[in-house]
């Protein structure tokens, strides 16, 4: 033991052991019981025989669940993009304008992303319903004569989902807004480029990693949405998230929800892995500030 | 260049008000986004107090259905049953996530990026594959946990990664020549960790396990997976009303939840400012230390 100055101290490393240990009983452990699931047998209702059957997986082959596939992949990149048209104005904004308050106003983003998902999506339950605010406010208004039939449609959902997860579209856009060398900006106006020019080719490419770690932290949740197609949905169940989740909580067909899943797991990891691929170093560190 | 000085200051002043007109606009759509985000909310807790029979008619100002449920014993006992196991949760996620960050903060870069994977990981995975796949491994391996304990040990997966990442960002804001000097002045690694590390943690930590309380105070989709029958936490109650139509029932146990989260969220936030912990940005899942470092 030195007693030179400046000596610091140094917890054992063996702490991260429990956590870890932790993630890998409840966490990589379940998605292990996912791949042994989804390549089991079933045979009634609960006799299952593990093995590597594939009748599961063949099955996902039907247009019915392709189309289950296209349907989610295609709600969850509109979320992403309008969720991307929403915030991105929004976060500049935060970004490059706000000067006073601005710890106030970043926290107001905030406390939406910690408020329970369940009551921010029946808000918009009560607000599209046809006898709900929207639709007497409209008619009072006389824009409408009947009431609107907004809930229970895809419109609805689109809308819940990009209510829900915008505050995490927002973050990683503000933090590399934030970031980026203002005087690379105004080096391409003082040289005459113009404002559309800048933004496309100075503005745009700075904040890239950014967008991309938005549209990722996004996309990926609003693929495996439950619960608000459950409220806002009504009786279509023609997403990823409820059809899966009827396997096992309505159905009972646990392998075949397991093999549901196991795709959709596939994919993402594809998702995720491009992502770290393109941005590279840079990953982490967008993730960091994002999370 | 001297060709012609009044177009140029015309041109100027064109550049100028487009200036304006876009700071103007850019301002405008923070207001509607702001509009957005919180209006709904506001609709929810207006109509708790609406003393109507019908969830969406507005008739009169009134305590009504605070009094309905209150006097409904499965929503007093869903309440406890959230209470606890969200309490329970953040014990587990504190211990493990003050554990691993100061663990972290040791070991080599490569461990460290490791780690960082499975941390990231269960942050980001859908809510839902983790479910599915939790119900999967209790239902096989220990079919009796499922119920409460499964609850508290599913949650505290994605909490730990939660008081992880707030409880190092603060220690990376922290300075360590206090922690020097107390082993300088002959302090042992545990003396000097309770008594100089530790204090300076506390508010990152309390923080950290007022929202993981939060995050599963909250939760609807893990729950639902791996609850047992009998019992309904807060949310698997209300979730579960909605699905059979709107209720003014449901308004209030959600404007009551909203007021629990609420203060949570905010104590959390004043802690974090209190605590002053600059370094290492972070987003809303770390709770929003978001200073950013350049």
């Amino acid at each position: 033991m030195t007693t030179g100055r400046g000596q610091t101290v140094r917890e054992p490393r063996g702490l991260i052991l429990p956590a870890w240990g932790y993630y890998l009983v409840f966490f990589v452990a379940p998605l292990v019981v996912i791949l042994a699931f989804a390549f089991a047998h079933r045979e009634g209702f609960f006799d299952i025989t593990f093995g590597f059957y594939t009748e599961n997986l063949e099955r996902l082959w039907d247009p019915v669940y392709l189309k289950i596939y296209t349907n989610t992949l295609v709600l969850a990149l509109e979320g992403t993009l309008l969720c991307l048209l929403v915030g991105f104005p929004f976060a500049y904004w935060l970004g490059t304008r706000v000067r006073t308050h601005k710890t106030l106003l970043l926290l107001l983003v905030i406390v939406p992303f910690w408020t329970s998902i369940l009551i921010r999506t029946y808000a918009w339950a009560l607000i599209l319903a046809p006898s709900g605010f929207l639709s007497s406010f409209l008619q009072d208004l006389r824009l409408i004569a009947n009431p609107l039939h907004l809930l229970g449609t895809d419109r609805a959902v689109l809308v819940g989902i990009v209510y829900d997860y915008l505050p995490l579209m927002v973050f990683p856009l503000y933090v590399s807004i934030e970031r980026m060398d203002r005087r690379l900006v105004e080096a391409s106006r003082d040289l005459g480029v113009g404002r559309w020019g800048t933004f496309r080719r100075v503005t745009l490419p700075l904040v890239l990693p950014g967008i991309m770690t938005g549209c990722l932290l996004v996309f990926v949740p609003m693929t495996g949405e439950y619960v608000v197609p459950s409220i806002l949905g009504g009786g279509l169940r023609g997403l990823f998230g409820p059809v899966a989740a009827d396997q096992f909580l309505e159905a009972l067909n646990y392998p075949f929800g397991a093999a549901m899943s196991l795709v959709m797991v596939v994919f993402l990891l594809g998702v995720i892995f491009l992502y770290l691929r393109v941005l590279g170093r840079q990953a982490e560190q967008n993730l960091g500030a994002a999370l | 260049m001297s060709a012609a000085p009044a177009s140029v200051a015309g041109g100027e002043a064109r550049v100028r008000s487009w200036d304006r007109a876009v700071d103007r606009a850019l301002r405008g759509w923070g207001g509607v986004v702001y509009a957005f985000l919180y209006l709904p909310i506001l609709v929810v807790v207006i109509y708790a107090f609406n003393d109507s029979r019908h969830v969406a008619n507005w008739e009169r100002f009134g305590l009504r259905w605070w009094g309905e449920a209150w006097r409904d014993e499965s929503i007093r006992k869903a309440l406890l049953l959230s209470l606890w196991t969200a309490a329970s949760n953040a014990g587990v996620a504190v211990v493990l996530g003050t554990a691993a960050a100061l663990g972290l903060r040791n070991v080599r870069r490569r461990t460290r990026t490791a780690y960082d994977a499975f941390m990231y990981m269960a942050l980001i995975v859908p809510e839902i594959v983790i479910a599915i796949g939790s119900l999967l491994f209790f239902a096989t391996f220990a079919p009796q946990l499922l119920g409460p304990p499964a609850i508290v040990i599913t949650h505290a997966v994605f909490n730990t990664s939660v008081v992880t990442l707030i409880v190092r960002a603060r220690l990376a804001g922290m300075d360590r020549s206090l922690e020097e000097a107390s082993a300088d002045l002959g302090a042992g690694r545990w003396g000097t960790f309770r008594r100089v590390t530790l204090p300076q943690l506390f508010p990152a930590i309390l923080a950290g396990g007022l929202l993981a309380f939060t995050f599963s105070f909250d939760d609807v989709v893990l729950s639902t997976f791996v609850t047992g029958a009998g019992s309904s936490t807060l949310p698997l109650r209300v979730f579960s009303e909605l699905r059979f139509g709107l209720t003014p029932l449901a308004n209030v146990v959600a404007t009551f939840m909203l007021t629990i989260t609420l203060t949570a969220i905010v104590t959390a936030q004043v802690l974090l400012r209190r605590s002053a912990g600059r370094a290492g940005a972070s987003g809303p899942v770390a709770g929003g230390a978001v200073e950013v470092t350049r």
